[in-house]
């Protein structure tokens, strides 16, 4: 967000240019990523899953923050891509860079499939089918027992050293590295979506869905477009936990995992991009904080902080700082 | 002699009382005004839980709770109306969404906290225990009960929507909203009644479901599912849609576990979706 | 007789038993400068809307230069170079209008699902939508959220989106519906220095307006024609005088 003074001189085109331009404080961002390595080796396990659940809410970013699209199941992707890449592992070879991309594209073409379906409906109906297609897939995943260990969990996954040189350590030394890796390439990738044509198309339809065709728009194109990518991206994110953790356990499907990336989500700030990133940092952090506190109570104070979020900072964390700053900038 | 089938069929419909009981209040506060409200089932436990209290701490009689069941949850949900669910009217989905589902979760830590996490047993009165014999089937007296409470509650709920005042002026804030208002109907007052009502019911669902299903925290999220599935197969405001689209479920369900238990709820989730695949707005909805 | 660019033929639409389109015949010839007017509730947003698809009719046919569109769906009309704006802003609310314009010309170019392109290099495409907005007056807006903007800017934003699918057939629903008075002109000014070549249909209720700026004027009572012919045909109609001038004028 240009100031207003700064752009009237500016072209368009330079205009637009800007709004995709590397700001400084992104590059702090990711360069900070790196200081667990120095600063908290022991807790690099946790720094790897907090990539891994940013990875998972940036796939959902992609669909609820840019294009509106409420999801409730989410996490069948993610947990769809853990058990391919895990199956894979164990049927084929445990090569891991080649077994993400297995699970990345096996999750893609079921959500290619689901895209079908979601892009037809909208609203309650979006919400309900989201929701069902998860459970579903969790009870198929259930009851194959005999390719996924049912509730026993995916066991025997064994995962090659990355490039043949680096071993899953027990620090999670190569663990967090690999997954950073892998998110900081996706992010690249979905930053320059974001910066589209297409992604311009899809704020499109997040702002005004009845517009999109008055304007020769195919909102439902777009629509399974990027439910493909996403699913792809939370694929991604659930093959990246099946190879670092070296198992796959039935709640990787869950209802809860559902619902907890929307809520880090909408707790960073949607449709920001970084909004994913921070709220999955800030939820994973707290949550290890607090893992002396029961999780009955844990959801509680999760409720009371959604309650907050909706009744006082619409925007997430992101979208109120970016507020503040404004406010700052104006005196 | 009628086969075992017909067993599994009229416990499937007992158990689809119960659903239609708990989401019948959900379809039509969502037809009115197309507020999603998934903290529905909490209001459901906390009847629940009003009856489990009233019976073990204050040793009433089973029945004499349930309509205090149901005025529990009634006053309850009118107050967080009032407070929270008014501002968000307007909202998008996923505000509604968040708020609500984040009242389902404390919901469910405030009674852990309360009741902990085990089951909450109740005795029912001895008589409604045990079965009787039909035609070689045996019936459970309590499901025969709760298919009495089913049907009377769709005729009584069918006869105040089809003639009294109250009754047409839901209809017509369901039917078109904006002519409502037009023509002088309270639209937000009578929105707060069948709220109310919508939650009573579920109250007293809750309350009549210990017996079924057992009562633990985690009730306000596990029945919340299929109070979604059953609002959105039978059609947003649609109270025929609820009664047909919670005994669908009701049995499919029981007939699942019954024949195909390695499947789990597999069977119910797959209704759902091909339904909607099917009518997009459910079986008895117009939208 | 010139060419036909837009024509309906025996439209029917009801809802229930209230029918909103009755047996309607029109031709829009190439470069036609037509009003739509009728009291409230005569069914003109609902032509509108069947001959841009949003409806479906119950029966009848719909050809857009000769070609039936009556099965397509809205986008593909919007294609085919039919395009509408809205009695009720129908806006990108969060978008600046150089991002809303900019994104209507690349659906139009076929470029809006290239996800990996950076869209600043789409020069042309960018440059294209800042030239539609300057012609409106809007270039000085461009950056400003279109939420943000003066409500008479937003009247024209609704114009300036539909020109950028380069229709060839352009349906107005009261451009300048809650625009006061003295601002009106300035909307309308606008729509009578659009190119010759597009064909216009607008609605509007004041009849100064439509008198200026319409050859042709088509009166709608109870989603049925009720008469059709020059402004001064209309103006000397009595009966039109009966259902429609007769009664006060509507906002």
């Amino acid at each position: 967000m240009t100031t207003l003074d700064a752009s009237r001189a500016l072209t368009p085109q330079a205009y637009m240019q800007g709004l995709s331009r590397w700001q400084p404080i992104e590059i702090i961002f990711w360069l900070a990523t790196l200081l667990p390595f120095w600063l908290f080796p022991t807790y690099l396990s946790l720094a790897s899953q907090i990539a891994i659940t940013a990875l998972f809410a940036l796939s959902l970013d992609l669909i609820l923050g840019y294009a509106g699209i409420v999801s409730l199941g989410h996490a069948a992707f993610f947990g769809f891509g853990a058990y391919s890449a895990g199956i894979f592992s164990k049927f084929a070879w445990s090569e891991p860079i080649s077994g993400l991309i297995a699970a990345a594209l096996l999750t893609g073409l079921l959500g290619y499939a689901s895209s079908f379906i979601i892009s037809r409906f909208r609203h309650l109906t979006l919400i309900m089918i989201t929701l069902g297609l998860g459970l579903l897939l969790k009870e198929a995943a259930n009851s194959a027992h005999w390719l996924t260990g049912g509730s026993d969990g995916l066991q025997g996954v064994s995962i090659a050293p990355v490039f043949g040189l680096f071993k899953f350590d027990l620090y999670g030394r190569t663990a967090y590295g690999y997954s950073l890796g892998v998110l900081f390439i996706v992010f690249l990738f979905a930053r320059r979506l974001i910066n589209s044509p297409f992604g311009l198309a899809l704020r499109g339809i997040r702002e005004n869905f009845v517009r999109m065709p008055a304007i020769g728009a195919d909102s439902r194109a777009h629509i399974r477009k990027v439910y493909t990518i996403s699913a792809i991206v939370a694929g991604i994110a659930g093959a990246l936990l099946a190879q670092t953790t070296q198992t796959v356990a039935l709640e990787v499907l869950s209802f809860e995992r559902s619902a907890d990336v929307v809520v880090m989500l909408v707790l960073g700030g949607a449709g920001r991009l970084y909004g994913g990133l921070i709220g999955a940092a800030v939820y994973m952090i707290a949550r290890d904080q607090f893992s002396g506190i029961a999780p009955q109570y844990w959801y509680f104070w999760i409720g009371a902080l959604l309650v907050m979020v909706v009744t006082l900072l619409p925007n997430g964390i992101l979208g109120g700082l970016s507020k503040l700053l404004k406010r700052w900038s104006r005196r | 002699m009628l086969p075992p089938v017909f067993g599994v069929l009229f416990d499937g419909i007992a158990y689809g009382m119960l659903l239609f009981l708990l989401s019948v209040g959900m379809s039509v506060t969502l037809g009115l005004m197309n507020f999603v409200n998934l903290a529905h089932c909490a209001f459901a436990m906390f009847g629940a839980y009003v009856t489990v209290v009233l019976m073990k701490d204050f040793h009433w009689n089973f029945f004499a709770t349930l309509p205090m069941a149901f005025a529990a949850s009634a006053l309850v949900s009118v107050v967080i109306e009032r407070i929270l669910y008014r501002r968000l009217y307007r909202a998008t989905d996923l505000d509604q969404v968040l708020l609500t589902i984040g009242l389902a979760f404390m919901s469910v830590a405030i009674a852990a906290w309360f009741f902990g996490t085990t089951q909450q047993p109740i005795a029912v009165p001895s008589y409604m225990r045990g079965s009787i014999g039909f035609l070689g089937l045996n019936l459970g007296i309590y499901r025969l009960f709760l298919v009495a409470v089913g049907i009377a509650v769709t005729v009584l709920l069918v006869l105040t929507l089809e003639h009294t005042r109250f009754g047409a002026q839901v209809r017509a804030a369901v039917d078109n909203q904006r002519m409502a208002r037009g023509i002088g109907i309270d639209v937000d007052r009578t929105f707060a009644i069948t709220f109310a009502l919508g939650s009573g019911l579920a109250g007293l669902g809750g309350a009549l479901a210990i017996e079924i299903v057992g009562l633990d925290p985690q009730f306000a999220l596990v029945y919340l599912v299929y109070v979604l599935i059953i609002v959105s197969v039978g059609g947003l405001g649609s109270i025929a849609g609820s009664f047909a689209a919670a005994c669908l479920i009701g049995v499919s369900d029981i007939a699942g576990k019954y024949y195909v238990p390695q499947l789990g709820s597999f069977l119910i989730y797959l209704v759902m979706v091909a339904v909607l695949m099917w009518r997009p707005a459910g079986l008895f909805g117009r939208r | 007789m010139s060419a036909v660019a837009l024509s309906a033929r025996g439209l029917q639409k009801s809802f229930g038993s209230l029918a909103v389109a009755r047996d309607i015949n029109i031709d829009l010839p190439v470069g036609a400068r037509y009003a739509l007017i009728g009291p409230n509730g005569a069914g003109k947003t609902t032509l509108i809307n069947l001959m841009t698809g949003l409806l479906t009719p119950n029966a009848g046919q719909i050809t857009l230069g000769g070609e039936d569109v009556t099965a397509l769906r809205p986008q593909a009309r919007v294609k085919r170079g039919l395009a509408r704006t809205f009695q009720i802003n129908t806006l990108f609310a969060g978008l600046n209008p150089l991002e809303a314009v900019t994104l209507a010309v690349c659906e139009r170019r076929g470029i809006a699902d290239r996800f990996w392109q950076n869209i600043a290099g789409n020069k042309d495409a960018i440059e294209e939508a800042y030239g539609i907005l300057a012609r409106l007056k809007l270039g000085d807006a461009c950056y400003q959220t279109t939420r943000e903007l003066p409500y008479g800017r937003q009247r024209l934003l609704e114009i300036a989106l539909a020109l950028a699918t380069k229709p060839k057939v352009l349906l107005l629903d009261e451009p300048a519906a809650g625009v006061p008075v003295e601002e009106s002109g300035e909307i309308f000014e606008v729509v009578a220095s659009l190119s010759d070549e597009l064909t216009l249909l607008f609605i509007e209720h004041d009849m100064h307006v439509v008198f200026r700026f319409a050859t042709h004027i088509i009166v709608l009572v109870g989603g049925a024609i009720f008469t059709q012919g020059s402004p001064a045909e209309i103006a000397a109609d009595p009966g039109v005088r009966e259902v429609y001038l007769g009664t006060r004028k509507h906002g």
